[in-house]
């Protein structure tokens, strides 16, 4: 198979960077697109699983949210989006965030609910307000997990945000679906191991921040969290452990 | 709506592919995954191994997988076998976590007691550990088969069969009442699967409901 020494001498042909259409431009426009469709989940999912997971109203709607969304083909999505709104930014966006708003949401109603209720109980009756009780007790603590959502989210996008191209936009989809499309297999390899690489190298930073954001002082001793697609199962498995665990621990 | 309902037959024929692609990588990841997952569960060296080869397959964009399984295996590309390899990775990376991970959760009187009346060491973990670790595998599971049945059309876009066939006709016919009937049948058999592993899950665990009734009385 040689396919895979023309994918790389392309790779490493410096002039295949440059220009409109070059690699460096399709980066680019891979990463706005996941830029955007992750900041638009972001600012949707993570104010409801904030107010859910504070309030603890409506777990049901979260659990049922998230199966649905997930349940919902992407591909089918952008390109109804396409034939209904043009081309654009806008179908692109929203076929992505059905894939973004699962984990974030999942994640920060996972992360608040979880917080331990002796923990705002104590916060509560020092005299903050819910607010407070909200932003200085809760969001700290569940900051890991909502991270969780965010690096499952991020990846998820940048994975899929390939079918893009199907839609006549760019990113690095062009490269695997035009290679595929005039047979050129090596091009659409170019493509596969560009987006694998992004991937890599976005989910190894996030995971970082992920590490990071875990409030105390032990956490060099802490081993690397591995999230993935855990904070949505959580959700699943937590719903139906959580009733009896609280009663045992409450009294 | 309406072109569903006028090509039932064939919504029936891409339902099958579709149902095939998906869901033997699915059963084939659970074979492969419950062993592997119950061996290195006990050896923190051999099991941090796995987590982290489990990670970076798991990073790998699926759509890539398919354009790339064939310079690693003698398939050719576009074969319907590269599909069922890649997804069959995917469901082995992220249950071969969830497997050591449920048995961890076994409660430990439940475990000792199991000692106590004399099981031996495999025997323990075939029919107490295994068992009680089925309510968490049956969560990974239904993420594992509605993100399989997603990925499946997805693939339409490199010419993988099934219901996504439909989003790329629709689209390039410029008819959107078949991408509508794609999303809604593909909607639809998601959460028929999704339902399905869930009542399995529960049909296999009778007890617990009864745990959970005696754990709400304590």
């Amino acid at each position: 198979m040689n396919f895979l020494q023309q994918a790389l001498d392309f790779i490493f042909t410096g002039s295949n960077w440059a220009g409109r259409a070059g690699l460096g431009a399709r980066i680019v426009e891979h990463l706005q697109y996941t830029a955007v469709a992750v900041g638009v989940s972001a600012l949707i999912a993570i104010p409801i699983g904030l107010l859910i997971g504070h309030t603890g109203r409506g777990s049901f709607l979260v659990v049922t949210t998230v199966n649905a969304l997930r349940a919902l083909p992407t591909l089918g999505v952008l390109l109804l989006g396409v034939l209904l709104w043009g081309l654009g930014l806008l179908p692109p966006t929203v076929a992505l965030c059905l894939l973004g708003i699962p984990p974030l949401l999942a994640g920060t109603y996972a992360g608040i609910a979880n917080v331990d209720p002796r923990i705002t109980d104590a916060a509560r009756s020092m005299g903050m307000t819910e607010q407070r009780v909200l932003t200085r007790v809760e969001l700290p603590l569940a900051m890991p997990l909502i991270l969780g959502g965010l690096r499952t989210a991020t990846l998820q996008v940048v994975a899929t945000a390939t079918i893009a191209a199907y839609a006549s936009l760019g990113g690095l989809g062009r490269y695997l679906i035009d290679g595929i499309k005039v047979r050129q297999f090596y091009l659409a390899l170019v493509g596969a191991l560009l987006v694998t690489v992004l991937a890599l190298m976005i989910d190894g930073l996030l995971a970082l921040a992920v590490w990071a954001s875990v409030p105390g002082a032990d956490r060099m001793r802490r081993r690397m969290p591995q999230p993935l697609l855990d904070d949505e199962v959580r959700v699943d498995t937590g719903a139906a452990a959580r009733p009896a665990s609280l009663t045992v621990e409450g009294w | 709506m309406r072109y569903l309902l006028n090509h039932l037959d064939t919504a029936w024929a891409l339902t099958l592919i579709h149902l095939r692609l998906s869901l033997i990588p699915v059963l084939l990841g659970l074979l492969i995954a419950v062993p592997l997952g119950a061996l290195v569960w006990r050896n923190p060296t051999l099991r941090r191994l796995t987590t982290l080869t489990a990670s970076i397959i798991f990073t790998i964009p699926s759509l890539a997988l398919f354009v790339v399984l064939p310079l690693i295996i003698p398939t050719r590309i576009l074969d319907e076998t590269n599909v069922i390899v890649a997804l069959t990775l995917y469901t082995t990376a992220l249950l071969v976590r969830a497997v050591p991970e449920a048995l961890d959760a076994v409660p430990a009187d439940a475990r000792d007691a199991a000692t106590a009346v004399g099981y031996t060491r495999i025997g323990q973990l075939l029919k107490v550990e295994l068992p009680l670790a089925v309510p968490v595998l049956t969560a990974s599971l239904r993420v594992v088969a509605v993100t399989n049945i997603s990925m499946v059309a997805v693939g339409s876009v490199i010419g993988i069969g099934g219901l996504g066939t439909w989003f790329t006709e629709g689209y390039q016919a410029d008819k959107s009442d078949q991408i509508i009937a794609g999303i809604i049948a593909i909607f639809v058999i998601a959460i028929v699967i999704d339902v399905a592993i869930l009542l399995g899950g529960r049909l296999a665990t009778p007890w617990t409901r009864s745990r959970m009734r005696a754990g709400a009385a304590a």
